[in-house]
């Protein structure tokens, strides 16, 4: 009895979650099969350009991040040196950067009228700036600043993973530095090293925010879509969308292919590698040294923006430092009603969807997990779906689903409610929510709700006394990282909002138009504070 | 007799050759019976069944009189020890063992507190309340994990495995606390163990389970001299299962198998003639592996001095239980 309607509950979970996830999709699947749509995106040339040039920047995105990452990943796990704790909190600074606020705070500091290119034409007496931030370059330069923290996380966690006494078996086969670590470090470390670059390709194959400020005319697949969109040419638009659809998918299999069983978690664990001491002082120096320059470039962004924040409206104009800094531009932003409602929206849009998400998980939890129902499998692919689709996709795929009245296909207007942002946040939100509170539930032994019921709990009062409690810190990372996502989303929003739900984001682009670069800071940095504050909370145990 | 705990029927099937039951059996008020089975004979499941975290495909449970069959765990009033105890990490010993009082209705702070008090000073843990569970020995969880199942006043104790978790040495004094502990309290209680031992200590009667089905009840004496079936004397105790020629040799019929218990065989003058090959010293006395002349071995338990590895020797056996040969099962 008690299993059939585990089973009902499954099923129409999964239905659910297929009328959000897959149904969009198979209706841009539907729309794309338009000769005249075809045969245009096979002709054009732009098309093309643009789907290899997001290739090419997503695959250069990965190399250039590894190339970072890596490095710093054996600096901090292997070696001891002055300021090595300070520094290694410092180096997950861009996390809390969301990618339109990191990509304006870029904007401020080497873009042609920022801090760097200021400096630099000063000093050299040019008479204009000396480059303009714009095309694969300026794209490339945020990628790595914004991804190179997957691998320097991954690396160091497979790093600390690695058994001291597998090194010195090595050793004592007498197997010399350089062989050691291509024998024994690097094939174990593969399934750390495929991981982020799996996650880093993603990312960059979705990236909307850099392409879009900084493209200019050189367009990547996600600007192609927009603009295509925004032109009106919708058939056209879900052609696009399908064919960089099809290369996430393609990425997504063929990377998960080298991705490899996890060797470590067959072996079991042993003891990390203790840290060296660099013992040369000139070294220690150059590793100190290089280490706080790296920290200070991490921190730029954030202090650039936090600078301009300070500039009132037109007083800065070809100094190298702003004359005049007040709070003059926070002040508005706080008593203008109409400068305050993109921070409501945001904030309520993110609260609304980031409990939807978690509501949904939680289900799926108990249902993937408890339960163990038949659709189970289809329950965590949906789940997944959202992450393996580039943002843009998402956004025009609910954009036209959800576009017409057709309530016999599930269909309704939702384009112009107040729906539809949220909920597009909600789906967004799923991947981080379920992975969280799925690994959560499983970690759960269910003989503790068991107990609860024998000691008189009903399932509520189990849920609200035990499972919750438990699932607590799966739950606030969960519930964190999902926040934090729709609260600095600029990819759905720039498609789906409108004015009563415009959200910050939208906000700073709108004040960047008006020259109120000022405004567009502060909400920047407003974004930053609540987003490092919400992931601090989430990640507390 | 009469049932305080009766299960009538009781069957649970998993696949069309896992099934537990039919099983009838009636429980006195303030009895300890333990279900004793090898793994895989259903011991849990019946368990389970009781809790209320199964329910049953046919037959019923009733409690006091009450038919409990389709009430859930919530409100079955069964204080269930698991296994591995299942204290709430996140609550205090304290908090743990509240948790059943708060939840079985709203009473006072006070009354709550007093309540903890009380259970916890029976299992001897008086002033344990703000201990975190984690900083707890294996012994110590096990006694929070019996006052947290006897702080709601059950009608009936359900224990699994209930010493399996603690080390060797400390077993056997722990089953004559938990014995005398329960006996104090006068719950009726029903506890699984697959160890002889454990169910001989520690149950009045004891319930032998095999695949799924009831051997046997009675008590340890019971089950000892006169059981019911072949599986039931050769999973309690030691025994020497015979048959064919060398059951003819001591007594036995066509037919019949002898089921002789080790004890019960002595070296004599004249018998059974065979050959030691094995001696297992134990202290009071050693058990001999004989072989016969035939090549069939039997074990012999006798003075530590009775006889040597290679030494020739007569047996005879003082008792033997008959069966008749099993048709199909053994």
């Amino acid at each position: 009895m008690n299993g059939r309607r585990g089973q009902v509950f499954g099923l129409a979970l999964a239905l659910l979650l297929a009328w959000l996830v897959v149904y969009p999709i198979l209706i841009v699947a539907g729309d794309a099969a338009h000769a005249d749509a075809l045969r245009a995106f096979v002709s054009r040339p732009g098309e093309w350009a643009a789907l290899w040039a997001s290739l090419w920047i997503s695959l250069a995105s990965v190399a250039l991040a590894a190339l970072i990452g890596v490095p710093l990943a054996f600096l901090f796990e292997w070696f001891e040196f002055p300021g090595r704790k300070a520094l290694g909190a410092l180096i997950a600074l861009p996390a809390v950067l969301p990618p339109f606020v990191g990509v304006i705070a870029f904007l401020f500091l080497y873009g042609e009228s920022g801090f760097v290119a200021r400096a630099l034409q000063h000093a050299l007496g040019l008479a204009r700036a000396p480059w303009r931030l714009q095309g694969a370059g300026a794209i490339l330069l945020v990628h790595a600043y914004s991804m190179y923290v997957y691998f320097y996380l991954l690396t160091r966690a497979g790093l600390a993973r690695l058994d001291q006494s597998m090194l010195e078996a090595a050793q004592a086969l007498r197997a010399g530095r350089g062989r050691i670590f291509r024998r024994v470090v690097l094939p174990l470390l593969r399934p750390a090293l495929a991981g982020a670059a799996l996650l880093t390709f993603m990312t960059a194959l979705g990236s909307f925010s850099a392409p879009y400020v900084f493209g200019g005319g050189f367009r990547l697949m996600t600007t192609q879509i927009y603009s295509t969109k925004v032109n009106g040419d919708l058939a056209l638009a879900m052609v696009e969308t399908l064919a960089l659809a099809l290369v996430a998918v393609v990425g997504l299999v063929l990377l998960r292919h080298t991705q490899g069983e996890d060797l470590l978690v067959a072996l079991g664990k042993g003891t990390a590698p203790r840290r060296r001491p660099i013992e040369r002082p000139a070294v220690r120096a150059l590793a100190t040294a290089a280490g706080w320059l790296f920290a200070v470039l991490l921190l730029l962004p954030h202090l650039t923006l936090l600078l301009v924040s300070l500039v009132p409206y037109a007083t800065w104009t070809t100094e190298t430092l702003p004359p005049v800094l007040s709070l003059v531009n926070y002040r508005r932003v706080f008593s203008e009603p109409e400068r305050l409602r993109p921070l409501l929206n945001s904030f309520w849009m993110a609260s609304v969807s980031t409990a939807a998400a978690v509501v949904v998980a939680l289900a799926a939890g108990w249902l993937v997990v408890r339960r163990r129902v038949a659709v189970r499998r289809w329950i965590e692919s949906f789940l997944e779906l959202p992450w393996a689709l580039p943002g843009t996709v998402f956004a025009v795929a609910l954009a036209t689903a959800f576009g017409v009245s057709k309530p016999l296909a599930l269909r309704w207007v939702l384009v112009g409610t107040v729906v539809l942002l949220p909920l597009a946040y909600v789906v967004r939100s799923l991947p981080v929510a379920g992975r969280a509170i799925l690994g959560g539930y499983r970690q759960l032994d269910p003989v503790l709700e068991e107990a609860a019921a024998s000691l008189g709990a009903g399932r509520w009062v189990t849920l609200r006394r035990v499972t919750l409690p438990l699932l607590g810190p799966a739950l606030a990372a969960g519930a964190s990282l999902a926040f934090v996502g729709a609260l600095g989303d600029f990819v759905s929003s720039v498609v789906l909002y409108t004015y009563d739900t415009r959200p910050i984001a939208i906000e700073i682009m709108s004040s960047l138009r008006l020259n109120e670069l000022g405004v567009a800071a502060v909400f920047g940095v407003l974004l930053m504070v609540c987003s490092a504050a919400v992931l601090s909370i989430g990640a507390r145990r | 007799m009469s049932g305080f705990l009766r299960m009538a029927g009781l069957t649970k099937r998993w696949a069309h050759d896992v099934a537990v039951g039919p099983v009838t059996l009636d429980i006195s008020r303030g009895e300890i019976v333990a279900l004793l089975g090898p793994s895989g004979s259903g011991k849990t499941t019946l368990l389970r069944l009781l809790a209320g975290f199964e329910t049953p495909d046919a037959g019923g449970i009733t409690v006091a009189g009450d038919d409990v069959t389709t009430v859930p765990p919530a409100r079955r009033r069964c204080g269930m020890v698991f296994q591995h105890y299942a204290l709430f990490p996140h609550l205090d010993v304290g908090e743990n063992v509240a948790f059943g009082i708060l939840g079985g209705g709203s009473r006072e702070a006070g009354a709550v507190q007093a309540k903890v008090a009380e259970v916890l000073a029976l299992v001897d843990l008086a002033g344990f309340e703000r201990r975190k569970v984690q900083e707890l020995s294996g012994g110590q969880q096990q006694r929070v994990a019996l006052a947290r199942a006897l702080a709601p006043e059950p009608l009936v104790l359900l224990l699994d495995e209930p010493l399996s978790n603690l080390d060797p040495a400390l077993r056997e004094r722990t089953r004559r606390e938990l014995r005398a502990l329960i006996k104090r309290v006068g719950i009726t209680t029903l506890f699984v163990t697959h160890e002889q031992e454990e169910a001989f200590d520690l149950g009045d009667r004891i319930a032998v389970l095999s695949r799924g089905l009831v051997e046997q009840v009675g008590t340890a004496d019971e089950l000892y001299e006169q059981p019911a079936s072949l599986f039931v004397a050769t999973f309690v105790g030691r025994a020497n299962v015979l048959r064919g020629a060398l059951a003819r040799a001591f007594g036995g019929r066509d037919g019949q198998v002898l089921v002789v218990r080790p004890e019960r065989l002595r070296f004599a003058d004249a018998g059974l003639p065979g050959t030691v090959r094995e001696r297992r010293y134990t202290g009071a006395a050693a058990f001999y592996l004989v072989e016969s002349d035939a090549g069939e071995r039997f074990e012999v338990l006798a003075d530590p001095v009775a006889a040597r590895v290679g030494e020739r020797v007569y047996v005879e056996a003082v008792r033997a239980i008959t069966f008749s040969e099993p048709r199909a099962d053994g």
